[in-house]
């Protein structure tokens, strides 16, 4: 069978239903290794989140493993640890993710397990507390980080009083704010099969999948998912921010600016224009100048975010505090030269030819192809899409990316934060108003249950 | 539900492993999986942080970074550029015993990386002014792991555990070094590790094995075997007494660590201590990437934080080539004392002492380690991985042998090894506390 997996993920070998009740479910076979992932969003996340509740969706995700209708903690521990499965869901802005990872011959028993994690969770008051205390340790800790106070600080700047500034895991007065009334309040108004998406890819068939899935899922009934997001806010200025964290060997760095939504027709070029800035090879232009020529820093690159209502395009890196300013001055004169000069027919190709080329690598697993079938579905991209992938990737022209830098990547309107040491003074800029606040976040990681995992390497490339 | 899984068939069998060792000393393996079109190349060295001094700690990891910086025909970037082009992935890294570089790519171009690591084994330049651009870069790396109290405290444990054995040090070196170690200390590192004895290179994926040997003798048969490396002769002696570390600092949140001097990966008791280690703090992925299940179910989780003392609990214990150390960490909860959630801890170990595990322990610690092996041999990195990484910190027998050794482990060899390693003095204990 292994030609099936050789061939791209489309609509010739993967079946896409829709169940009654709205449930989108999408199988792709596999039969290399007796092994099946499950993948899917629900259309609820933290921007339903009341902002003196923040941290809410994000929340109710994690109690979903914490006792259902047929299965209490330790029931459901023993079965999904018993067979060397794993199970699981959490939240992010606009969707609650879950997925379960196991041997083929336990998915029908594991997908009934699934299914009454989702639709019935019973939130056991005593797992409340032991949640939220997880929770608010797992918030100090990131309060101690200089890389995620950095991120969040930057996303709070850049969309001040807006849902998508607020952290997916809260802050700890917000998270004390949550009562078990509001996790099962919240539960039954925004967990509903309506727009949700059910993704199975292994060694199953898909006759037996589909109808396992309407067994479990099919007669789940719940309202149509309803989203209203404020007004983006807008930049019109420059926005710096410097957060001294005293006991810190390292600065941390973030510089970006507001981009397009994903469908917006700016995508693709900002795209190729990110990951010839920060991406390619060793973390692109930003790579080769911060790091390898000026050996000013362990990590740099950029990364483009784009959610169905807005985007982001910016730049990270960490530095010695003494260091912040050459290195912020060197990529900020990345940014201008993206605008200033055309990028050359080389560059522009060998930037197309990685996006392209990766493709393979990335539908390698199980749970390469369920991710991206997932993704593809959830932005209507359309079961072709990956046909389409090049198309779209080699129509982006040297001029698109010029246009993209001197649209986006404005000198007079951008957010810069910066979280490290307060040490030396001349490494500061003066005249920054520097805050203390409870800061705000991207989606940060929403489980801690297992502790840390020392280091067995030094990887080269912090992921 | 109630039957016990059929694990999958070991990634790793005899019968489509080609296993070939050329004239200048190189061990070559090769390993066909036609199942995505795919394929990765690793070469492993046998140095890593094991093989420093000291004065010049960090060395391995620094020649490491050095190998991307270029060779008289790949200048720097050129090799990364050409990757990535290619549609493929590369990195290196370093380990206490071994240093590798990998890069993973669709099949048909995986000859690209073969070039390179040919090229790089020997012609890597070293140029003054790229080893000073590094120094900053690996600084820089140092610093961005201090940020972490836990980073400072898990390094505070190792180097308290081990008092004559290279371990004591940190793969990335001490800062001191950092600043002092020269162009020539790195070259003369790199002269005496990189050789064709002294490494092992391993293909898996849509490859032909036959052709691909044929390359592989072509490109690194031409390498000039090296003088044998030189062999780590220290043995840590005994430990005798408790060794305490108190860390203080501004972060928040308190940790405690209990490290214990294990054994070897080649040493018997080793796969019984992999079965407490799994009952302790949960099975564990054993792959380089990913991996690893839910995790509640173990002894220590239900211990600490099903009675809210922590919030976070796990264990770790590596295959090494030398001893090294049987690790539970603990996230303490808000507000509760490092002496209680310790006497938590002890109270954990004597019961294994007194009362050994169940069979129902037992049986789910073997096919939930197992089951989380055969998820993270799912790609061909990985499966490239576990080879190179098995042949030069024991040998390919043993990864053959791995799941009948994992599953002839017995509730004596559990209880015998929880005797044998744990005892107060026989620990390292590390507590951080808020200031």
């Amino acid at each position: 069978m292994p030609q099936t997996s050789l061939a791209l993920p489309g609509p010739h070998n993967v079946t896409r239903a829709v169940l009654d009740n709205g449930l989108i479910v999408l199988v792709r076979e596999n039969h290399a290794a007796p092994v099946t992932v499950v993948n899917g969003y629900l259309p609820v996340g933290s921007v339903h989140d009341p902002a003196d509740k923040a941290g809410l969706a994000s929340f109710v995700a994690s109690m979903l493993t914490r006792g259902s209708a047929a299965y209490d903690f330790a029931t459901f521990n023993e079965l999904i640890e018993g067979v060397g499965a794993s199970l699981g869901a959490s939240a992010d802005d606009h969707v609650t993710s879950f997925g379960l990872n196991c041997l083929s011959e336990d998915f029908p028993a594991l997908l009934r397990v699934l299914a009454d994690t989702l639709r019935h969770p019973t939130f056991p008051a005593a797992h409340v507390q032991r949640v939220r205390s997880q929770r608010i340790v797992r918030i100090q800790e990131r309060e101690d980080d200089t890389q995620e106070v950095a991120g969040m600080r930057f996303y709070e700047t850049i969309y001040p009083d807006h849902p998508y500034g607020r952290s997916t895991t809260g802050y700890i007065p917000t998270i004390n704010a949550i009562q078990r009334e509001d996790l099962a309040a919240f539960h039954q108004q925004h967990y509903t099969p309506q727009g949700a998406i059910l993704v199975i890819v292994g060694d199953v068939d898909t006759a037996t999948a589909l109808d396992l899935a309407q067994q479990s899922l099919g007669d789940w009934r719940g309202p149509q998912p309803t989203t209203q997001i404020p007004p983006v806010p807008t930049l019109a200025e420059i926005r710096q921010r410097v957060y001294p964290m005293p006991g810190k060997f390292q600065s941390d760095i973030f510089i970006g600016v507001p981009a397009v939504p994903r469908h917006h027709p700016d995508y693709f070029p900002i795209r190729i224009a990110n990951t010839l800035l920060g991406r390619f090879g060793m973390m692109g232009r930003l790579g080769d100048r911060v790091r390898e020529e000026q050996g000013l820093a362990y990590y740099v690159y950029s990364s483009q975010e784009a959610a169905p209502h807005a985007g982001l395009w910016y730049a990270a890196a960490g530095v010695n505090p003494a260091n912040v300013n050459q290195a912020v001055d060197a990529i900020r004169a990345e940014f201008a030269r993206l605008a200033d000069e055309p990028v050359s027919a080389e560059e522009l190709a060998d930037t197309q030819a990685y996006l392209t080329g990766i493709v393979p690598l990335q539908l390698e697993t199980n749970d390469g192809v369920a991710s991206t079938l997932l993704t593809m579905e959830w932005l209507q991209l359309g079961l072709d899409f990956l046909a389409r992938y090049n198309d779209l990737t080699y129509a982006v022209t040297a001029a698109d990316v010029q246009r993209v830098a001197q649209t986006y990547l404005r000198d007079d309107a951008y957010v810069q934060v910066v979280a490290g040491p307060p040490a030396d003074e001349a490494a500061w800029d003066e005249g920054i108003n520097a805050e203390m606040d409870s800061g705000m976040a991207p989606g940060m990681t929403p489980e801690h249950d297992t502790a840390h995992d020392q280091a067995q390497g030094s990887a080269r490339h912090a992921d | 539900m109630t039957q016990p899984p059929t694990a999958p068939a070991s990634m790793h069998s005899n019968a489509d492993l080609l296993h070939t060792r050329l004239p200048n000393g190189l061990d070559a393996l090769i390993k066909p999986s036609h199942t995505a079109p795919v394929a990765s190349f690793w070469v492993f060295y046998r140095v890593g942080s094991r093989n420093e001094q000291p004065g010049l700690t960090g060395l391995s990891h620094w020649v490491e970074h050095m190998l991307f910086k270029g060779t008289p025909r790949f200048p720097r970037g050129e090799f990364d550029r050409a990757m990535a082009r290619a549609g493929g992935v590369t990195n290196g890294m370093t380990s206490q015993d071994w240093t590798t570089y990998f890069e993973t790519l669709p099949a048909e171009r995986i000859a690209l990386a073969w070039e390179f690591e040919a090229d790089r084994m020997h012609n890597t330049l070293f140029d003054a002014d790229e080893v000073e651009a590094e120094r900053t870069v690996i600084l820089s790396e140092r610093e961005g792991s201090e940020n972490s109290v836990f980073y400072l405290l898990s390094e505070e444990v190792q180097a308290a555990a081990f008092q004559a054995h290279p371990y004591h040090h940190p793969i990335i070196g001490w800062k001191n070094d950092l600043h002092t170690i020269t162009r020539d200390d790195l070259y003369t590192h790199y002269r005496t590790y990189y050789a064709p004895q002294n490494a092992v290179i391993v293909v898996a994926g849509a490859v032909d094995p036959d052709a691909t040997l044929a390359q592989l003798e072509n490109l690194f048969g031409s390498l000039p075997a090296g003088p044998a490396a030189p062999a780590v002769r220290v043995r840590e002696p005994e430990q005798l007494a408790e060794r305490r570390i108190l860390l203080r600092g501004a972060d928040q949140t308190a940790y405690a660590l209990y490290a214990f001097r294990g054994v070897a990966a080649d040493h018997p008791d080793f796969f019984a201590l992999t079965v407490l280690d799994a009952v302790l703090g949960g099975a564990k992925g054993m792959g380089l990437f990913g991996g690893g299940g839910n995790n509640r179910s173990n002894r220590l989780y239900r211990a600490l934080v099903d009675s809210e003392l922590a919030v976070g609990v796990g264990s770790g214990f590596r295959p090494s080539l030398d001893p090294d150390l049987f690790s539970l960490y603990v996230t303490l909860a808000p507000n509760i004392p490092h002496q209680q959630v310790e006497d938590v801890v002890w109270g954990e170990l004597h019961k294994l002492q007194r009362d050994g595990i169940t069979q129902a322990e037992l049986e789910k610690a073997i096919k939930q380690t197992k089951a989380q092996f055969a998820y993270s041999s799912e790609s061909v990195t990985n499966q490239a991985y576990w080879l190179g990484f098995s042949a030069v910190t024991t040998d390919l027998t043993w990864l053959d042998q791995w799941q009948t050794r994992l599953t002839a482990v017995t509730l004596d060899d559990v209880q015998r090894v929880a005797h044998t390693y744990f005892s107060p003095s026989r620990q390292t204990v590390g507590w951080y506390m808020p200031d």
